[in-house]
């Protein structure tokens, strides 16, 4: 039997899923090719959850369908039930149990014998790093160990789609590395991979394609580059070595880039926004005109970058509003769940 | 309980680098296993439930400690008033109390639904394909093995104070049967209120307005000849009370037929009523 996968993983169209009065989908439609990661970036409250929920089948939609390997989500919820695994938000084993404990129980449920269910446990606590903390319950875990215990669990039966919904919210840069190994690893073996994301250069790092996710719809889709350049913006750092030679280094780059161009607190920083609208050539070459201009007139630059949108100049770009975090509806939504 | 309790094993902690090969191997797909039957997903389940039972005995207390404290409360308080000692009551009584106390606990049935669903566990189990209400299922025949606990519990405060049933072994035994079958029936009324109710407070809350009047308007206390028509009314319509009469029938060595009659249709409604209504919201969250 050929586990391998082509073609769409997920399909969906005009998804809409309302708590009381928060809408929390409003029409979302998605396309996810079988065999990458495929990011769903956007700020808390989004619906990303909610999207997560409907496709894994715990939530029903209000309107609209969506299809998993060519199942229906609703209709046909256990043949999508068989091919896809969930790690959620929140810690979705059991805390009270030890790590052997839990992928026992899961492997049972799955379907093997004592033995292999038992030989399983032990293989996934020695590949995830967690022998050593198998007898332990998970509520004694790290925040690190207790992420790999889920994506462990959510990987027992090898799932043709896996759901990890912001995996590496809280955790550690390390911790965060090494869930990114694993998401890499579970995809290079023919799992695709959803992923929900409030970090654009998580979703940069790991993604294939993203969609951006905004009051419950789709505001922009497609590969990371593309979503960047329809940004446009980045921004150049610069650090001169004197601090006297500032007022005319803020001239020549108005001059050469017209754009804004920003003091810092820093007397020898300088910041200019380049790749704007309008502009002809794009954020490097523009970054690298104005350091041209300044090495002709004899400044000296010490340290030179050239930044990515952040989440947020994307989310101002696409929305006209900053990616606040919006507390107040996630904890609605909670209530609501 | 964060990252120290997690690291100290006594050795200094090995920082976990992923490595590809052991990532290869429990990746590499194999075939997967028939799902398993619904008998066997709901044993899976009930395991679990013993497990925790294993990791947080504490838990034991509500069938342990709060039986036997029923016991010696009413059988001291009343025993003297309502017959002539308390050990007279007691061959009356403790068929009554050991109802009390087990149609109680099954609150917690509820209870921990509502925890469970909160921590967010509930979530993979639901995305698993497997026999929908084993999750349920497994959950409540771990319960039934709290209810047998303080079911024996009682019935050994009450030979130790000097219960002496005529049905001997065998009716105490099909006593205790009946009061576990019932009580298995009735915990789905918690598992639909554990799923409705926002928080554990309020299942709570909702469980102790309906248990109090159901096991104090009974028989359990007192015969209730002497009770207004209209309670007389309730009493004998009340499910307690059937399966009271029935406990003490089968204790006393004999079979009262038309409250067994009662306590099965009662036990089969709270089933197909409670459980399909348990199963509906638990499909449709």
């Amino acid at each position: 039997m050929s586990r391998r996968t082509t073609g769409l993983a997920i399909e969906a169209e005009g998804l809409t899923r309302s708590f009381g009065e928060t809408r929390a989908l409003a029409g979302i439609d998605l396309q996810v090719p079988a065999g990458a990661v495929y990011g769903l970036l956007g700020p808390n409250g989004a619906g990303k959850t909610t999207a997560v929920r409907v496709l894994a089948t715990l939530l029903r939609p209000d309107g609209g369908q969506a299809r998993v390997f060519g199942h229906d989500v609703v209709a046909e919820a256990d043949a999508v039930r068989a091919r896809v695994s969930l790690t959620g938000q929140y810690a979705s084993v059991d805390e009270d149990l030890t790590g052997t404990e839990n992928l026992i129980l899961l492997g049972r449920l799955l379907g093997l014998p004592k033995s292999a269910a038992r030989q399983r446990a032990e293989q996934l606590l020695g590949a995830f790093g967690l022998t050593e903390a198998a007898g332990r319950q998970v509520k004694k875990y790290s925040g690190g160990m207790r992420r790999r215990i889920d994506i462990a669990a959510s990987i027992l039966n090898t799932p043709d789609l896996l759901f990890l919904d912001e995996p590496t919210t809280g955790l550690d840069p390390r911790s965060r590395n090494q869930v990114w190994e694993i998401i890499r690893a579970v995809v290079a073996h023919g799992t695709t991979v959803l992923l929900t994301t409030q970090y654009l250069d998580e979703a940069d790092k790991l993604a294939s394609r993203i969609a951006v996710v905004d009051h419950g719809r789709v505001i922009a889709e497609g590969t990371p580059g593309e979503l960047k350049s329809s940004v446009g913006s980045g921004t150049v750092h610069l650090r001169l070595r004197n601090a006297d030679q500032r007022p005319e280094a803020e001239r020549l780059l108005q001059a050469a880039l017209s754009v804004p161009v920003q003091l810092e607190a820093d007397p020898v920083a300088i910041t200019a926004r380049v790749g704007g609208d309008g502009s002809e050539l794009d954020a490097s070459a523009q970054a690298a005109r104005a350091l041209g201009e300044l090495s002709r007139a004899g400044i000296v630059v010490d340290d030179f970058s050239l930044g990515q949108p952040s989440l947020d100049e994307v989310f101002l770009a696409l929305t006209d509003h900053p990616a606040v975090p919006a507390d107040e509806r996630d904890d609605e939504l909670e209530a609501a769940r | 309980m964060s990252s120290d309790t997690a690291t100290s094993t006594g050795r200094a902690p090995t920082v976990f680098v992923p490595s590809s090969e052991a990532l290869a191997t429990v990746l590499a797909p194999g075939a997967r296993p028939p799902r398993p039957s619904p008998l066997s997903a709901s044993l899976t389940f009930s395991w679990r439930a013993l497990l925790k039972i294993k990791h947080v005995p504490e838990q034991l207390f509500d069938v342990t400690a709060f039986p036997i404290i029923m016991v010696l409360m009413f059988t001291y308080l009343f025993g003297g008033a309502l017959a002539d000692s308390p050990r007279d009551y007691l061959q009356f009584f403790l068929p009554g109390i050991m109802v009390t106390s087990v149609v109680m606990i099954t609150m917690y049935t509820g209870v921990g639904l509502n925890t469970d669903i909160e921590k967010g566990v509930f979530d993979r189990f639901r995305t698993l394909p497997v026999w929908r209400p084993a999750a349920l299922v497994g959950m409540i025949v771990g319960d039934v093995l709290r209810y047998v606990l303080a079911a024996l519990v009682i019935l050994t405060v009450g030979l130790v104070l000097g219960f002496r049933p005529d049905g001997g072994v065998l009716g105490v035994l099909a006593g205790i049967g009946l009061l576990v079958v019932f009580s298995f029936a009735f915990s789905w009324v918690w598992t639909f209120f554990g799923l409705i109710l926002r928080s554990e407070k309020s299942v709570m809350g909702v469980s102790m307005m309906v248990l109090f009047p159901l096991t104090f308007l009974s028989n359990v206390f007192v015969d209730p000849s002497t009770m207004p028509g209209w309670l007389q009314a309730f009493v004998k319509a009340n499910p307690i009370t059937h399966l009271v009469s029935s406990v003490r029938a089968a204790m006393a060595g004999t079979t009262d037929a038309s409250a067994m009659m009662w306590i099965t249709a009662w036990s089969a409604v709270f089933i197909v009523v409670f459980g399909s209504l348990t199963m509906y919201r638990y499909n449709r969250r």
